[in-house]
């Protein structure tokens, strides 16, 4: 019978049912969007509710919980809940993570765009894929058992430390860093590269004055999505760091993070009391300050394309 | 068109199982089939269990002797905390709660409502590096290094060896306890706090001059060395008889009376074969034995 169409009928028909594709793609990507929007809203205002318990229902002053030090919430007398020291940890092991995995990470990178494109990219990039893979609790475990050893007989100190925490997380850290700085300098017009040889530059010259400029935004952005996953990282922190409720004096000295206290704390607290409340507090500063790694992210890129 | 639909159809699939899991949890696992009925009845149905990691491996052991014997019972043996455990089982989601500590020393807990079964008992005692060289050591001293007013362990009569501080976290049980017995309700100074047992054991035996808490069935080998107590050693017969001061209750709680297969699994875990064998085996003491008993503020007495 589908013979007998004629073709203005079989335009329709094709017509018809292509419309019928076209809405069922379109509601299916709605949906996932939809389903991805309303998840992210939900997480935001069920933590945002949570968190500010502790300050609404339980009477915790905000400016005491940001600026304290002194963390003593099961003394039932006298309970304090000052996050600061936290909050400085968070901060302290993030920062000097970025400080040793940018410069590696970059220099990977340059390495693999720029003086070994074939075989520097066929060897480094499944090894970082590699560091991907690793599961953070087994980072964590291999800090336990290998370098805490090592820094307390070699270093000094206990061996649970900031320095720890900075090790293992800069190596959890790195991968982030090298594949987005790798794509932003092989995304990197050749006619910049040609020019500068142009003008008698060698490569180095041409790598720290043109290159790297070039794509800084980019790699700025790289450095600062990888201490976003630092600054969230609970399990390999929690095994190395010590989690010590003073603030640091050293390097060497134990120290805690807001995911650690967290994680530590959640499971003997029971829910509604200001101890569990406090924790979401946590929790908040923690979405706060990913939002913040965001905005800066976006403040970066919108100053790339002006370019 | 077709692969579309297929994928269309998979991602709601998806949502919708998502969707029951995260509505379902726990509400569908209330024993669906009673078994109120009389004891000649074979058992059957559900049971969902949570709450402290220190007793999940004791419970899971005994529910999976309990259900070899009946073999229509499913029992999920959850671990997550102890104040999870509460939670859950003060709002239903679970039907017993395992808890370290008594229902009334934690916040927020409507223990009133709650039934306590303590099913079994574990003593705790401080834990030192064998190379400190100490053995014996008086409760005031014990209060004095855990406050750090003693910081170097040749005050007491060892090596002279910086004290180390191991520490559990602030609303861990085996904290509560130890603060509350072992230290007289001192607040210990800071030191490094891990929360898994296991873990405070490595430490203390990697880390020179270490002290922390272990509870007695982690005093397997002599890779930490557990301290006596002004004179009294931690045995088992002395917590028993109530020498040792430092030990607590391990508790499964249920909301009103237990009843069903709930009463029936509470019941088999104090059974003399389980309370005997399985909690020997995993380091903890019979609660059937205790001479003394306590309630939740800490008062001890004997039992007649």
């Amino acid at each position: 019978m589908e013979k007998l169409l004629s073709a203005q009928e079989r335009l329709l028909k094709s017509k018809r049912s292509r419309l019928g594709g076209e809405f069922r793609g379109k509601f299916f990507v709605i949906l996932c969007a939809v389903i991805m929007i309303s998840a992210a809203i939900a997480i935001t205002i069920f933590l945002g509710t949570k968190g500010l318990q502790s300050f609404t229902k339980n009477g915790v002053s905000i400016l005491e919980f940001l600026t304290s030090t002194k963390w003593n919430p099961t003394d039932k007398a006298n309970p304090a809940y000052g996050v600061l020291p936290f909050i400085f940890g968070s901060f302290a092991v993030t920062f000097l993570a970025a400080l040793i995995a940018a410069p590696l990470g970059i220099g990977g990178a340059i390495f693999m765009t720029e003086i070994a494109p074939s075989w520097g990219r066929k060897v480094l990039q499944p090894i970082v894929e590699l560091l991907v893979g690793i599961p953070s609790v087994v980072y964590g475990f291999i800090g336990l058992t290998v370098l805490v050893p090592f820094i307390r007989e070699n270093v000094g100190g206990l061996g649970f430390s900031l320095l720890s925490g900075m090790i293992v997380l800069a190596i959890m850290i790195l991968p982030t860093i090298t594949t987005i700085a790798t794509d932003a300098m092989s995304s990197l017009p050749n006619h910049l590269r040609e020019g500068s040889y142009a003008l008698g530059a060698t490569r180095w010259q041409t790598i720290r004055k043109v290159l790297v400029p070039a794509a800084l935004p980019s790699l700025l952005t790289a450095i600062i999505l990888g201490m976003a996953r630092a600054f969230g990282e609970a399990l390999a922190v929690q095994m190395v760091i010590g989690n010590v409720r003073d603030l640091p004096n050293s390097i060497l000295d134990a120290s805690a993070t807001l995911t650690t206290i967290i994680t530590l704390n959640m499971g003997h607290t029971t829910y509604g009391s200001v101890e569990n409340n406090t924790l979401w507090s946590m929790g908040l500063i923690l979405l706060i300050m990913s939002f913040a790694f965001i905005l800066l992210i976006r403040y970066l890129s919108s100053r790339r394309k002006l370019r | 068109m077709k692969s579309l639909k297929k994928i269309s159809m998979l991602a709601l699939l998806a949502a919708l199982m998502v969707i029951t899991a995260a509505c379902g949890g726990g509400a569908d696992k209330k024993d669906n089939a009673a078994s109120k009925s009389g004891d000649t009845q074979e058992l059957s149905g559900s049971l969902v269990v949570s709450g402290s990691s220190a007793m999940q491996p004791l419970v899971a052991a005994a529910a999976e002797e309990f259900m070899a014997e009946n073999p229509k019972v499913d029992i999920q043996v959850n671990a997550g905390g102890s104040g999870t455990g509460l939670s859950q089982v003060s709002e239903g989601s679970v039907q017993i709660g395992n808890s370290d500590v008594f229902a009334e020393e934690k916040e927020g807990i409507p223990a009133d409502q709650l039934v306590d079964h303590k099913v079994a008992v574990v003593g705790i005692t401080a834990a030192v590096n064998p190379k400190v060289g100490i053995k014996d050591i008086k409760k005031e001293d014990l209060i004095k290094v855990f406050t750090g007013k003693i910081t170097n362990w040749k005050e007491l009569g060892g090596k002279d060896q910086k004290i180390v501080l191991v520490n559990r976290p602030d609303s861990s049980g085996t904290r509560a306890v130890f603060n509350k017995f072992a230290l007289d309700g001192a607040t210990p100074a800071e030191g490094i706090t891990e929360d898994s047992s296991n873990t405070v054991k490595k430490i203390i035996n990697e880390t020179e001059g270490a002290v922390g808490y272990l509870a007695f069935s982690y005093f397997t080998d002599d890779s930490v060395t557990p301290l006596a107590i002004d004179g009294v050693e931690a045995t088992e017969e002395n917590v028993q008889s109530g020498k040792f001061p430092v030990w607590a209750y391990e508790h499964s709680y249920t909301k009103g009376e237990a009843d069903g297969l709930a009463k029936a699994f509470l019941d088999y875990m104090m059974s003399d074969d389980i309370q005997n064998t399985l909690l020997k085996d995993q380091g903890y003491l019979p609660v059937t034995k205790m001479k003394v008993e306590r309630d939740a503020e800490g008062n001890q007495k004997d039992i007649k």
